[in-house]
């Protein structure tokens, strides 16, 4: 019988024990006296969105391939179960094994997005781990961090022993032979870290030191060793289609977010709005084979019993097999009780159509993201949907039965003018003035509007890096702006106004483009009892004021000035690929609110040809 | 065309509530291959429904779902499927086939439960059993005990619903209590279903308040043993039993 790390008491008393329990379908268990590594994976929140991440299944599935390693998860305790474990002194566990993390050889922690920063630290306290990694020991685990927010990986420095700079399928087999040889040399933990920091892809933050200007801007940012390179480059899988994919992905036993099969078509996006990382990052786009996604979409729904599967990707319009993908999958599932659910399509008629067959058109919406109300500022961001293809793709659903829609957009984008603000409940308006040309008996009642904006955050290695934000009281009297002239509206009665809460946005504002000294802050806020600052009934911003005062630190110094032209940047020592000379002419051309091409239309010479793959080579082919 | 599956549920997923149990076996039956049939309309969903909830911390032998076949398929081959998916703490006992009649639906015709209650050292582990002396008797007779629980002229209960308190009389629906004192174990039957239930909890919370102590001082394990309907041949000749498993009113085979 397996033991659990919790004993019954604890687990009958807090909320969701499945939490904790692992046990899942498809799990795995080894044994550990046959393994030579064990590796924690981690995603810093509630097991229900941790679980729905597919990264962690990718790599979980391709640690355990390994003989020689024993890969199992561990997930944030939440804050009934986290005040327990540290009244208590409940170390923090993994999953599978039910041991204690601070026994295991490695902690990797996928870094999401800005705000499960405290969960971090939460998570290495409760693992008994120092925070610090220079004051960790040979005893504790090798702490790695991964994922989208180590293209800034500057404020969170301190706390990792490394990070691994891009996607996941590359160095790690080469990360962890070193471990291993490292090991039977009886090398130390430092020698380890200076061998790591050679392997490609590999940041080894003690081994790097950043002075600044008296401005407070950074000044240098070099290794102090010789076994250190000065530049990191991203990692990246050129070839998806031969690679790790999980066939049997773990299928938790309570309700996860993502309580669905996810098949990942392609990684990366053609289209290069100015504002998106994602869209810079993975670059080039590289498509997954359409009869390989046809296998893994079997495999995958008969290994888990999911009654739900659903494509993933940036922009799953640009995958040039769709049509083909989506009929499969429609005629060879749609019978059999397995909903197919496609995120992030454009609408026109190929999608609608498909939309037809497997949705309930009285239930669905449909989701535009304009990002930007009027057409100068869709320009600037280089976001190339027209009002013309909102409207008629609006107008055809809407003839078809629909009547709810959803529209997407930003706020405090560069160069935005109250004319550019006012201009986004027009455009709702306008959506709605559509349906209302409907003759009455043809429609479906009234139609329903829903218009969501959230506050536009620049983002390393994004044209827009340079760019300013702006105080919390600005977003609110900009978002109060958009709702009064909601209130104008003639259709107003159809239209429905959220906005994303701003002072979560300022936070994100300095997590995304700090440097090294933003760390005290969040040590700062954790101390003072900041977690789960995702979760808006847990955010505490008058802790987090504290906290930036505690630190002497500006919060204006890193959102309310626009940089430099020349100004060296904390993530500047990454390579994507893409350089930031085309990242500057293209900040240059939405100043101007000139439109750049799609990489399929033509190529403007980001960078990213040097991978010599994807995109950027189809033509060639 | 009808089946009755018999599972059992033990160790870790003591602590998987009941709708969560009813999601996983959701997914297993898609990756048994088990030909369950599906309701109409834009989400079609199993038909499938299961007899009687069990409490999280609850292990049983005898848990029981009904679910509607399109297509026959032989029990052995079910349970051999079945299982084959199965995670650690669920094991299919058998799958019999059931009159498709409404009125023989697991849901409906459950009448009993019975369980077997075990004492703890402590309520860190269920798995660490203390004497049915130890628990509770000190220098009394523990048959004694509950010979004098049973013979009060009522027993009565604030239960504790939704929307209201109110007294009941817990001693009829008490259909068996007795002490196995070579297991240190006591078996309690008890009225069950959509009638009439009575959860093993209040009993032992009324039967320890009668003898003076607690369940944080004596910590309890319920195991739950079978689900049993009202025995349609009672009284029918020599028929003299009252109660029979779900699991006998099935055939074995398809």
């Amino acid at each position: 019988m397996r033991k659990l790390a919790l004993t019954d008491d604890i687990l009958m008393k807090i909320e969701k024990p499945a939490r904790y329990i692992g046990n899942e379908v498809n799990s795995v268990i080894k044994d550990k006296s046959k393994i030579d590594i064990r590796f924690a994976m981690c995603f810093p929140d509630v097991y229900e969105i941790g679980m729905s991440h597919l990264g962690i299944q990718i790599l979980y599935d391709m640690f355990n391939r390994r003989e020689d390693v024993w890969c199992e998860r561990v997930y944030s305790p939440w804050l009934d179960l986290d005040k327990i474990m540290r009244e208590e002194k409940i170390p923090l566990f993994a999953l599978e094994s039910q041991d204690p993390i601070k026994d295991l050889d490695f902690l990797g922690i996928t870094i999401q997005y800005e705000m499960c920063y405290t969960n971090i630290l939460q998570i290495l306290d409760l693992s008994q781990i120092p925070l610090h990694s220079c004051d960790r020991t040979e005893e504790h685990p090798i702490v790695i961090g991964g994922g989208p927010c180590t293209y800034n990986p500057e404020p969170l420095a301190e706390f990792f022993d490394l990070f691994y700079i891009g996607e996941g399928e590359t160095v790690y087999d080469q990360l962890l032979d070193a471990y291993k040889e490292n090991k039977q040399c009886g090398g130390s933990k430092q020698d380890y870290l200076k061998k790591a920091a050679q392997i490609e892809g590999i940041y080894v933050p003690s081994l790097y030191a950043a002075t600044y200007n008296e401005d407070g801007t950074l000044a240098s940012f070099e290794p102090i060793t010789e076994s250190a390179p000065n530049k990191i480059k991203k990692q990246m899988v050129l070839d998806v289609t031969d690679t790790y994919y999980p066939e049997a992905p773990v299928v938790p036993f309570i309700k996860v977010t993502q309580d669905r099969c996810v098949l990942e078509i392609m990684r990366g996006c053609i289209r290069g709005c100015r504002f998106c990382q994602a869209g810079m990052i993975y670059r080039p786009t590289r498509e997954r084979n359409v009869e390989r996604l046809k296998h893994y979409a079997y495999e995958m729904l008969k290994n888990t019993g999911h009654e739900e599967i659903s494509l993933s990707s940036l922009s799953s319009s640009d995958y040039s097999e769709l049509k083909e993908l989506v009929t499969f999958l429609i005629e060879k599932f749609h019978g059999k009780g397995i909903n197919i659910s496609l995120p992030s399509l454009r609408i026109d008629a190929f999608s609608l159509d498909v939309m037809e067959k497997v949705q309930d058109i009285k239930k669905s919406s449909l989701t535009f993201a304009p990002e930007a109300g009027s057409q100068r500022m869709r320009n600037v961001i280089n976001k190339g949907l027209t009002e013309e293809d909102i409207l008629s793709g609006a107008g055809q659903a809407f003839e078809g039965g629909w009547n709810k829609v959803k529209l997407y957009f930003m706020l405090g984008l560069p160069t935005e003018t109250e004319e550019d603000m006012r201009a986004i409940p027009e455009l709702a308006n306008s959506v709605s003035k559509r349906y209302y040309q409907i003759p009455k008996d043809r429609r479906n009642g009234k139609c329903q509007i829903t218009t969501s904006t959230s506050f536009f955050i620049p983002k390393p290695f994004t044209p827009f890096q340079w760019a300013k934000m702006y105080t919390n009281e600005e977003y609110i009297s900009r978002a109060a702006i958009v709702k009064h002239a909601f209130n104008e509206q003639l259709n107003k009665k159809s239209l429905k106004y959220n906005w994303h809460d701003a002072e979560v946005t300022v936070l994100e504002g300095v997590f995304a483009r700090g440097d090294r000294r933003v760390g005290k802050v969040i040590e700062e806020a954790y101390s003072m009892g900041c977690i789960y600052d995702a979760w808006s009934e847990q955010f505490a911003y008058g802790k987090w004021l504290a906290a930036f005062e505690h630190a002497r630190l500006d919060i204006a110094f890193y959102n309310e000035r626009e940089r430099r032209a020349d100004e060296l940047f904390p993530w500047d020592f990454i390579d994507i690929g893409v350089t930031k000379s085309f990242l500057r002419r293209e900040w240059e051309r939405a100043m101007n609110a000139e439109v750049t091409p799609n990489c399929r239309q033509k190529c403007s010479a980001c960078g990213a040809g040097v991978f010599e793959g994807g995109v950027c080579i189809e033509s060639k082919n | 065309m009808k089946a009755r599956i018999k599972f059992r549920k033990y160790g870790v997923m003591r602590f998987i509530g009941h709708l969560d149990v009813m999601r996983y076996f959701q997914k297993a039956m898609r990756r048994a291959e088990i030909p369950i049939a599906f309701t109409g309309g834009y989400s079609p969903h199993m038909i499938m429904s299961f007899a009687q909830p069990l409490g999280v911390g609850v292990t049983s032998d005898g848990e029981y779902l009904d679910i509607e076949l399109k297509e026959p398929i032989r029990s052995e081959e079910a349970v051999r499927q079945l299982n084959a998916v199965m995670v650690d703490g669920i094991d299919i006992v058998s799958f019999v086939q059931i009159p498709d009649d409404k009125k023989c639906s697991g849901m409906t015709i459950v009448a009993a439960a019975e369980y077997e209650v075990s004492f703890l050292e402590s309520a860190k582990s269920a798995y660490d059993t203390i004497s049915i002396g130890d628990a509770f008797t000190k220098d009394s007779d523990c048959e004694k005990l509950i010979e004098d629980f049973l013979s009060q002229d009522e027993i009565i209960v604030l239960k504790k619903s939704k929307k209201q308190e109110r007294e009941i009389n817990i001693k009829p629906l008490i259909y068996r209590m007795e002490a196995d004192l070579d297991n240190d174990k006591l078996h309690l039957f008890l009225a069950a279903g959509s009638e009439e239930n009575l959860k093993p909890d209040l009993v032992m919370d009324t039967f320890f308040k009668f003898i003076g102590t607690t369940d944080t001082e004596v910590p309890v394990h319920y195991h739950r043993l079978d689900v049993y309907a009202k025995n349609p041949d009672y009284g029918k000749g020599n028929d003299r039993t009252q109660f029979v498993s779900l699991e006998s009113l099935g055939k074995r085979h398809f």
